[in-house]
């Protein structure tokens, strides 16, 4: 059984649409208009045990409704969803126990308490014994590197600090599934690293299946083998992490050190400028035309190096969201 | 899932935790909280004057203590937590535990009134202090203040249905936060009926019967007026049948109030977009 299926997943919010100014307050005040946007659209997706699938797209995409969606806490439009075989906007005990959100920009840990009483309070209401409750925060927090941080008031800890106490806290019950929306958002580089390999430790020791937002392309490409691309709502891509590389850059980075600097001009005639900085030159060519490209760029430039690449994956995810050409070409 | 005994400990261990994190805005709180005492002052005046049959000064000071005590007990504030809740996506990480949030109000409640108690004893002893009648009689009305030790267990009892009462009242207003996004705005109009029927500015004794009797099928009453005479009236003015209504009253308001907040929660969640979340 699939830890996660959905068929056809569709939410539609209304919303209040008021136009700016005195008038449009007053005309808003008197008769309220309002609109309908459908923020996901039609989403298949099928995630199995274990699997860790990372969760792509601009913002407005609808990642978040779809993980609320996901969680229970938004009930769906229209489509089914089922999670370890439950609905989950029916919020059953049994389902709630198996499953954690984890939101970056959100806490679920007592503002003004040390970590440790949020903890306890989580323990007892997962029915997790005291003792063995105890052992698991201890086995996080070394993994984590947490310490004193667990008996400060949580609004004294850094923001680094906090996002690892909230990941104790939404996995101290061991859950099947975790949804992470932004987990990394606003880290200084080595709590990305650490919550990441902490993330990747936990996959592999509990086999829990992770639906992973962020920003940071580093977090999808050290955790995530499979991604799923969304856009306006509706599915783009759905696949391995290279294949939206193949799929969607049908570009490849050509580097040159040049001898001397050259003009934007003449670059021009072998391919899209990425960057010309002095001595060297960043071009994006078309695969097909690589061959062709390379050969006239030696024959025609002072060239010292020249090295090919794919383009680094978040440039592609970012062409991928600023082009929008290729909406509704979902892979199976 | 409704709460183990482990998980009511830990929620209550956690809140009283908090609230005493707070300690000085709750004294200032309860000193917000002392319109009773200001009352009894008006009413021991009035009382005296013998414009009310059968409610001298005495009468009064003991009834605005118990109204003072139950005060304490029945404060609620659920509208206005669970509004900043679902306005800003706050009740989503308590949706994804597995117990009702109601528990988790019900307890964030018992921990302030805990953090509150000693506050208040200060405060009751100080208006035995300034008016020592109320506890040993006067002239007027010689006698010592000692009800019967039934009755104040059963107005301990009845205080925390009151306090279940307002409470449920209040949280039925709140699940309108699902549709509007300013529902503290509504608490006035419970807090209206609430000051005026509860016997917290007018003892519903001294009204005329007929208003009485309309006010005490009401659920104000019941949340001070009620539990207060328990304690303070002679057994004489709250006999077996009226003690048995006002219990019979309590929980089947009560009944009502979380049969019609339960209905609303489920539609409720239905219309929720987790804002802010």
């Amino acid at each position: 059984m699939p830890a996660i299926r959905t068929q056809g997943l569709t939410k539609t919010y209304r919303v209040a649409d008021k136009k700016p100014g005195f008038v449009g307050t007053v005309k808003h005040f008197i008769k309220r208009r309002h609109r309908e946007i459908q923020a996901v659209k039609a989403v298949d997706l099928t995630i199995e045990p274990g699997e860790v699938v990372g969760f792509l797209g601009p913002n407005g995409a609808g990642k978040t409704t779809t993980l609320k969606m996901l969680t229970g806490l938004v009930h769906p439009t229209a489509g089914a969803v089922s999670v370890l075989g439950h609905e989950p906007f029916k919020r059953k005990a049994e389902l709630l126990k198996q499953i954690t959100l984890v939101m970056g920009n959100k806490q679920q840990m007592i503002w003004d308490l040390p970590p440790m009483d949020s903890l306890h309070v989580n323990a007892a209401v997962y029915g997790i014994e005291e003792k063995e409750a105890m052992r698991r925060v201890e086995v996080f927090a070394e993994l984590l590197g947490l310490d004193e941080e667990l008996t400060q008031p949580v609004r004294k800890l850094s923001l680094g600090q906090r996002m690892k106490c909230e990941l104790v806290a939404a996995l101290l019950h061991h859950p099947k599934v975790l949804f992470l929306d932004e987990p990394t958002l606003g880290l200084d580089l080595n709590a990305q690293t650490a919550v990441r390999s902490f993330l990747k430790q936990y996959n592999e020791e509990q086999q829990a299946s992770i639906l992973l937002t962020s920003h940071y392309m580093a977090d999808i490409t050290a955790l995530c083998p499979r991604v799923v691309v969304i856009h306006e709502g509706a599915l783009l891509y759905d696949g391995s992490l290279e294949g939206v590389v193949q799929r969607f850059a049908p570009l490849r980075e050509v580097k040159l050190d040049l001898a001397a600097p050259v003009e934007d001009a003449v670059l021009n005639r072998f391919g899209e400028i990425e960057a010309n900085e002095g001595r060297v030159a960043r071009l994006l060519v078309q695969r097909e035309a690589l061959t062709d490209a390379v050969g006239r760029v030696l024959a025609e430039l002072d060239v010292e190096d020249l090295t090919v690449t794919d383009p680094p994956i978040e440039d592609v995810i970012a062409r991928l969201f600023d082009s929008g050409n290729n909406k509704g070409e979902t892979t199976p | 899932m409704t709460p183990t005994p482990r998980i009511t400990k830990a929620y209550f261990n956690a809140f009283y935790a908090l609230m005493t994190t707070y300690r000085a805005e709750i004294f200032f709180w309860v000193i917000a909280t002392t319109l009773p005492l200001i009352m009894m002052g008006i009413w021991v005046q009035a009382g005296a004057s013998g414009a009310f049959e059968g409610f001298g000064s005495v009468d009064a000071a003991r009834y605005f203590i118990g109204v003072f005590i139950f005060r304490q007990l029945t404060i609620c504030w659920v509208i206005y937590e669970f509004e900043y809740d679902v306005v800003s996506g706050r009740l989503s990480s308590m949706l994804l535990h597995p117990v009702n949030p109601l528990w988790r109000y019900i307890l964030l409640h018992a921990g302030e009134q805990f953090t509150r108690l000693p506050f208040s004893i200060l405060f009751i002893g100080l208006s035995l202090f300034i008016f020592p009648e109320a506890l040993w009689g006067s002239g007027e009305q010689p006698g010592t203040w000692l009800p019967q030790g039934w009755r104040v267990l059963l107005a301990l009892a009845c205080g925390y249905l009151a306090f279940l009462l307002r409470f449920f009242i209040s949280y039925t207003i709140s699940m309108l936060a699902f549709w509007i996004e300013r529902v503290s705005a509504l608490e006035n109009l419970n807090y209206m009926p609430y000051l005026f029927l509860s016997g917290l500015v007018v003892p519903i004794q001294t009204l005329p019967p007929a208003l009485q009797e309309v006010i005490l099928w009401t659920p104000y009453p019941y949340i001070l007026w009620f539990p207060a005479q328990l304690i303070a009236a002679p057994p004489e003015a709250m006999p077996a049948e009226l003690i048995a209504r006002g219990l019979l009253t309590i929980v089947g308001w009560i009944t009502l109030f979380a049969i019609l907040q339960q209905a609303l929660w489920r539609r409720g969640l239905r219309h929720y977009s987790a804002m802010g979340a």
